[in-house]
């Protein structure tokens, strides 16, 4: 018996020892089967994937998140027009948009518009807060230190660790503890906010990767385990590990940099057309501008797509799609849905086949598999608007 | 009848000259959830340490390796609807497939239940 390595497999820092994350002890006191990702120790399970997907679904899970990269962008005056056009400069968002709390998704692209990452940006009162992935992040903050001006500030805030408590009884578990300004119930989707949970400096926003109500909660790392305690110590709220993140994000249809995202896919063919605002499409200054403008007024070759399958057999990153007989695409993310008790796909095929029912195959160790062209999310979103 | 184990986890359980195969308690825990279990033809010849059949679970699939060379004799039907089995009988009803040996000499080269038990806790 030997495992074809299908997810996780993120490692840039293969050469390196793997790091470990303030919640190591315990994670491995939980029961937490640990492994490598991103270059660090992380829990991809603990009682199983099956049952940790569906307590997320009905419950609330705890992920540790704090692999991922934490940038504050900055300068000495706080938030100025300069220090907003120079993160424009970087990135295709339209800052005077964004208000204060809010969070939103955007795209660091190369000079080509080909994706580097995909990443989250929030105001805050004195500069503007990323997260970015933790397999990418050392070259991210590479990519943004040339892109900026030398004025502006860039801080890794590697001290911090970063929790994700998802699911429709997470506002429930973390209402009891979050207190501040104003109600935990304040934050709708994509909004945040400053608290203390347990006494301790939180920063909470209502987002995450499951398409459950949830939220983000960016913490020192020194008390992220007094807070872990806290949140899987409420009845709700188990410890949940990184196989069923990626099980949850997929059956949600949001992509997973490094496997639907990558450098050789654009905003356009990777649908994430929203990750450019209007005024950017219009009026560019951002790398890559050009081919994403080109790509809003032309279209493009392929798309990305969600797949489902009849039986029971996954299809699995890299498998090549059929129609009738000719090559038409590719799966970047496969498997079976827990939810949905059949197997589902992200993957990019011909823009001429993007129409929801379409039927196309999906060829899996010498056999066929028989696949239909799926709205996304497979499972629908549950924010809280 | 006489239990063996291979160094891959599967085991093999030979009554004269047919042996059932499966995989062991310990590969079923590490792989986790079993959603589709991938069987051979009836009938097919296989070789030892041929992948034979597929195990997949929620998070990856497994190649499945058939511990003796023969003739596939029959195959384990009720995984077709409950793969679960392999999880929660692995060593009993979640049995995959049976075959002919053709050479019984194969099975001197794999462990009897202790020598995999403390192979497994090697590992």
């Amino acid at each position: 018996m030997s495992e074809y390595p299908v997810t996780p497999d993120e490692d840039e820092a293969e050469d390196l020892a793997p790091l470990t994350l303030p919640l190591d002890a315990w994670h491995r006191e939980q029961g937490g089967r640990m492994v490598e990702f991103a270059g660090y120790m992380m829990p991809v399970q603990y009682e199983g994937i099956m049952a940790e997907h569906l307590w997320t679904r009905e419950n609330a899970g705890l992920f540790d998140v704090s692999h991922m990269g934490q940038v504050y962008i900055s300068s000495e005056d706080g938030i100025t027009a300069d220090l907003e056009a120079a993160i424009e400069t970087a990135l295709p968002i339209d800052l005077s948009t964004l208000k204060l709390g809010a969070v939103r998704y955007s795209l660091l692209l190369d000079e080509e518009g080909g994706i580097l990452d995909d990443l989250m940006v929030t105001r805050w009162k004195t500069g503007f807060y990323l997260v970015v992935n933790g397999a990418t992040k050392w070259d991210d903050i590479g990519t943004l230190r040339e892109l900026l001006a030398d004025e502006v500030t860039l801080n890794h805030l590697d001290e911090s660790a970063l929790l994700a408590l998802q699911g429709p009884k997470a506002f429930a578990a973390l209402e009891r503890h979050a207190k501040g300004e104003y109600p935990l119930s304040a934050l709708t989707f994509m909004k945040g906010g400053q608290f203390t949970l347990g006494g301790v400096d939180a920063w909470i926003s209502r987002s995450g990767y499951t398409g459950e109500d949830g939220f983000e909660i960016s913490i020192p790392g020194e008390a992220a385990e007094d807070i872990a305690r806290l949140l899987c110590g409420e009845p709700e709220v188990k410890p949940i590990g990184l196989g069923a993140r990626d099980s949850l994000r997929l059956e949600a249809g949001l992509p997973l940099y490094g496997h639907d995202l990558s450098p050789e896919t654009s905003a356009v063919d990777a649908d994430l057309k929203f990750a450019v605002n209007k005024r950017r499409r219009s009026e560019g200054g951002f790398p890559g501008a050009e081919r994403v403008i080109a790509d809003f007024t032309d279209g493009t070759a392929r798309r990305r797509i969600g797949l489902t399958l009849e039986g029971r057999m996954a299809a699995r990153e890299g498998a090549k799609i059929f129609n009738e007989n000719q090559e038409v695409g590719i799966v970047t993310s496969g498997g079976f849905s827990p939810s949905l008790q059949h197997p589902i796909a992200m993957a990019y095929v011909d823009a001429a086949l993007v129409a929801e029912g379409t039927a196309l195959t999906i060829e899996m160790r010498g056999k066929r598999l028989d696949a239909k062209v799926a709205a996304m999310p497979f499972v629908p979103h549950r924010y809280h608007r | 009848m006489t239990r063996y184990f291979s160094e891959d986890h599967e085991w093999i359980e030979v009554e004269g000259d047919l042996g059932t195969v499966g995989i062991t308690d310990y590969a079923q825990g590490q792989l986790g959830d079993i959603t589709f279990v991938e069987l051979p033809a009836e009938g097919s010849t296989v070789g030892k340490g041929d992948s034979v059949s597929v195990v997949d679970s929620v998070k990856a699939a497994s190649d499945v390796y058939t511990p003796v060379s023969g003739t596939v004799a029959e195959v384990n039907g009720a995984l077709a609807d409950e793969p679960e089995l392999v999880n929660t009988q692995a060593e009993t009803g979640g049995w995959l497939f049976r075959v002919t040996l053709s050479d019984a000499a194969e099975l001197g080269a794999l462990m009897d239940e202790a020598a995999y038990k403390s192979f497994v806790e090697s590992l």
